[in-house]
């Protein structure tokens, strides 16, 4: 780790002395066009809004288990992620290994985790399996071995029905490459691990982390994509080009 | 190190004035520059009609994503609410951010202008002894000239977001600061990629995207360092929050063995729940989307446990007169803004100027709402003239930020601190004129009378006015001699 320079120091000070003069001068209120100024806290108080209070006027993330799946599974297709509902982890492994067949994968990337173990046994003895978890931190040749694979499969903390999302995490779903790396990423979860929103996300990760925050939190939202050239939309700018999302139960 | 080509805007596209500071001198190079590059882009109505072509789709795309909103209006005010209370208490915000950042491993470092940013991050490269750079889309290393300096210091940069590499193999700056090459056709792309990779030429867009992105496959996993900037940076859990569509700043993030987060001071948020809010109105706002593709958190270097991710992560916290702006109550709000490009989709003078001819890191309305503050009001005044203060830039912005009232408080400012003898001149007369009924009269016959020479003679004070307008023409009688004739009919 190195120090930071010499000097470092006053301009920090001075920075933060900038800032309190400048706040010496209080703003105007903003002006607030809707009912929400009535959800701002005490009068003279700063206005800080609840973030529970702006959630019904974001886009919906559905009440019961079933709308959220349903909204869930809408908006991946949009996202043009390809969704399979499975009864069981079987169902599961066969997915992976038509997949793995069909496409020719030679090699495949996955992490420890009880979702993703099971899933390896049904592989193709021609796919090579590598073990994102195992190769030891700093090891350059890691990285290479994860560009090479064709596929990656990982678990997730949790699927945002709001806006289609999968979040994952560097503690438990492989680190930060295996999910962007490798060509097609395949994400296996449960069906009691879609939840309504974004916030409702958050809330989640902070209690499933507890104050231990993992060093990357992603939100994975449809294949990478770019729309750089002409605004055309074109899939697989430089993470996967296909997102399969794998939901069983 | 990539060569790029050669472009006349490299090196005068900044015009006058140092990123830090008044300049001294000609104060009206910019301007004149300015008007020059406006009459050129007005001109080319190939290009006016490509960028409006490039815009279309994102009107269809952000009005059907803004009606799944329950309440677009609301969420507006939340959105604002949220920064409105995190730029108000900077000065408490920040010291927590860093508290808790540096708890999580990462090292902050505080950079008050450009040159000292600039400082921090070649100091960082050569402690870390870095050959190769990678970078993912970030503004703020725009605004501080980053890629020059490392540059000319020897390490080899590459940009990783698709838009900014084309525009740093064609030696440009971003047209866009959201979409950079919006204004580039495929075809050139193609010229371009055949020229400085080697690639077969092709019109495919999907084609032309994997031949960058197998390109710079290898560069990720070669690169020492990863450079990126920050969306958000969240005060109570010491993480910043990255929002991204290609996947290019989760691997510049990811694979390199240090990462280096610049950020503007105005980008901190107090709580994590901000971002349920912000994150999904950015997209919206910004492409059209109901989320961008990855919006990653990091809140420091890989833990133990973790089995990749970089040994170190810094983040230079850049002031570069955001306080100046800050000090300004009036227009501290211009520092909510979250950079989604919106005002610039929707402003009728971007449309038509293009994004070149502003001359600033920031373009667009919003660009000149604050570059004044940023550059000096002395040499950017100019571009707070060139709206038509319709405020379709202040109904798009998701922060509900008055950049149309802050244009015309720019021109206000400027006129205290630099008045117009000319203007003023002209005010005064015409209020001796107005104040004086029988001067008005007589101002008003001899105007009945010479407009119609004054079309014919296109006097040279008029000549510019009249290029794109005609004179309208002379009424046989005054409104008041108008008015008394049909009072008596009546």
């Amino acid at each position: 780790m190195t120090n930071p320079p010499a000097g470092a120091r006053s301009a920090r000070d001075t920075i933060l002395a900038r800032v309190r003069e400048a706040l010496a001068l209080p703003a105007p209120r903003p002006h607030l066009h809707h009912h929400a100024a009535e959800a701002v806290t005490a009068p003279g108080a700063l206005p800080i809004l609840a973030a529970e209070t702006a959630r019904p006027w974001l886009p919906d993330g559905g009440d019961t288990p079933a709308e959220r799946m349903n909204i869930l599974v809408e908006n991946l297709g949009k996202l043009r992620a390809v969704v399979h509902r499975l009864p069981d982890m079987t169902a599961a492994a066969e997915l992976v290994f038509a997949l793995a067949r069909e496409r020719d994968w030679r090699r495949v990337a996955w992490h420890r985790h009880p979702l993703v173990e099971p899933l390896l046994a049904g592989l193709p003895c021609a796919t090579h399996c590598v073990d994102a978890s195992a190769v030891p931190p700093g090891d350059g040749s890691a990285k290479d071995a994860l560009e090479s694979c064709d596929a990656g499969i990982t678990a997730c903390d949790a699927l945002v029905a709001q806006t289609g999302s999968i979040l994952v995490s560097s503690a438990t779903c492989g680190g930060r490459g295996l999910s962007v790396l490798p060509h097609v990423h395949v994400v296996i979860a449960t069906h009691d691990q879609v939840v309504g929103t974004l916030g409702d996300a958050l809330d989640d990760a902070r209690q499933r982390h507890a104050g231990r925050w993992p060093s990357m939190l992603s939100f994975i939202t449809g294949p990478s994509r770019t729309g750089d050239i002409e605004r055309i939309l074109v899939l697989g700018a430089h993470g996967p080009r296909e997102l399969i999302v794998a939901i069983v139960g | 190190m990539i060569a790029p080509d050669p472009s006349p805007r490299t090196a005068s596209h900044d015009g006058p004035g140092p990123d830090d500071g008044d300049s001294p001198g000609d104060h009206a190079a910019a301007k004149r520059r300015f008007l020059r590059d406006a009459a050129a882009s007005v001109r080319d109505t190939d290009h006016r009609a490509f960028v409006r072509r490039a815009l279309g789709g994102y009107y269809a795309t952000r009005d059907a994503q803004k009606a799944r909103y329950r309440d677009w209006e609301q969420a507006r005010d939340a959105a604002s609410l949220a920064k409105w209370s995190a730029v108000n208490r900077l000065d408490e915000l920040l010291p927590r951010f860093e508290a808790a950042f540096t708890a999580n491993g990462g090292v902050i470092h505080w950079a008050r202008d450009a040159d000292e940013a600039r400082r921090i991050v070649l100091d960082l490269l050569r402690a870390v002894r870095a050959r190769a750079v990678i970078k993912s889309k970030c503004m703020t290393s725009e605004e501080i000239h980053l890629n020059a300096a490392m540059e000319a210091d020897g390490y080899g940069v590459v940009e990783s977001d698709l838009g900014e590499f084309i525009q740093q193999l064609r030696g440009e700056p971003p047209y866009h600061f959201v979409f950079p090459c919006m204004h580039v056709r495929r075809g050139e792309i193609s010229d371009l990629f055949t020229r400085h990779l080697g690639s077969p030429p092709t019109d495919d867009p999907e084609e032309l995207t994997m031949i960058a992105r197998r390109h710079m496959r290898r560069l990720y996993v070669e690169a020492d360092v990863g450079i990126t900037g920050a969306n958000f940076l969240v005060a109570e859990t010491g993480q910043i929050s990255i929002t991204e569509n290609e996947g290019n700043a989760r691997l510049t993030a990811g694979l390199p063995r240090v990462h280096i987060a610049i950020a503007g001071i105005e980008k901190v948020v107090e709580r994590l729940d901000d971002l349920a809010v912000l994150l999904p109105m950015l997209a919206t706002a910004g492409t059209g989307q109901p989320l961008t593709c990855y919006n990653t958190l990091y809140s420091g270097p890989r833990r133990a446990g973790e089995c990749d991710g970089p040994e170190e992560m810094h983040v230079v916290l850049l002031d570069n007169r955001r306080s100046a702006i800050l000090a300004d109550p009036e227009q501290r709000d211009s520092l909510h803004c979250i950079r989604c490009g919106a005002c610039l989709n929707v402003c009728p003078i971007f449309k038509n100027v293009g994004g070149f001819t502003y001359g600033t890191t920031y373009q667009g309305p919003i660009g000149s709402v604050i570059t004044p503050h940023l550059r000096g009001l002395a040499d950017w005044n100019h571009l707070s003239g060139a709206s038509s203060l319709c405020g379709a830039c202040t109904d798009a912005c998701p922060v509900r930020i008055d950049i149309h009232h802050h244009l015309l408080h720019n021109r206000r400012n400027a006129a205290r601190t630099a008045p117009n003898r000319w203007e003023r001149l002209g005010h005064r007369l015409f209020a001796a004129v107005a104040t004086r009924p029988w001067l008005f009269a007589l101002a008003g016959r001899i105007g009945r009378f010479t407009l119609p020479v004054a079309r014919w003679l296109r006097p040279p004070l008029l000549a510019q006015w009249l290029e794109s307008r005609d004179l309208p023409a002379a009424p046989r009688h005054s409104f008041r001699s108008q008015w008394r004739s049909r009072r008596r009919g009546a």
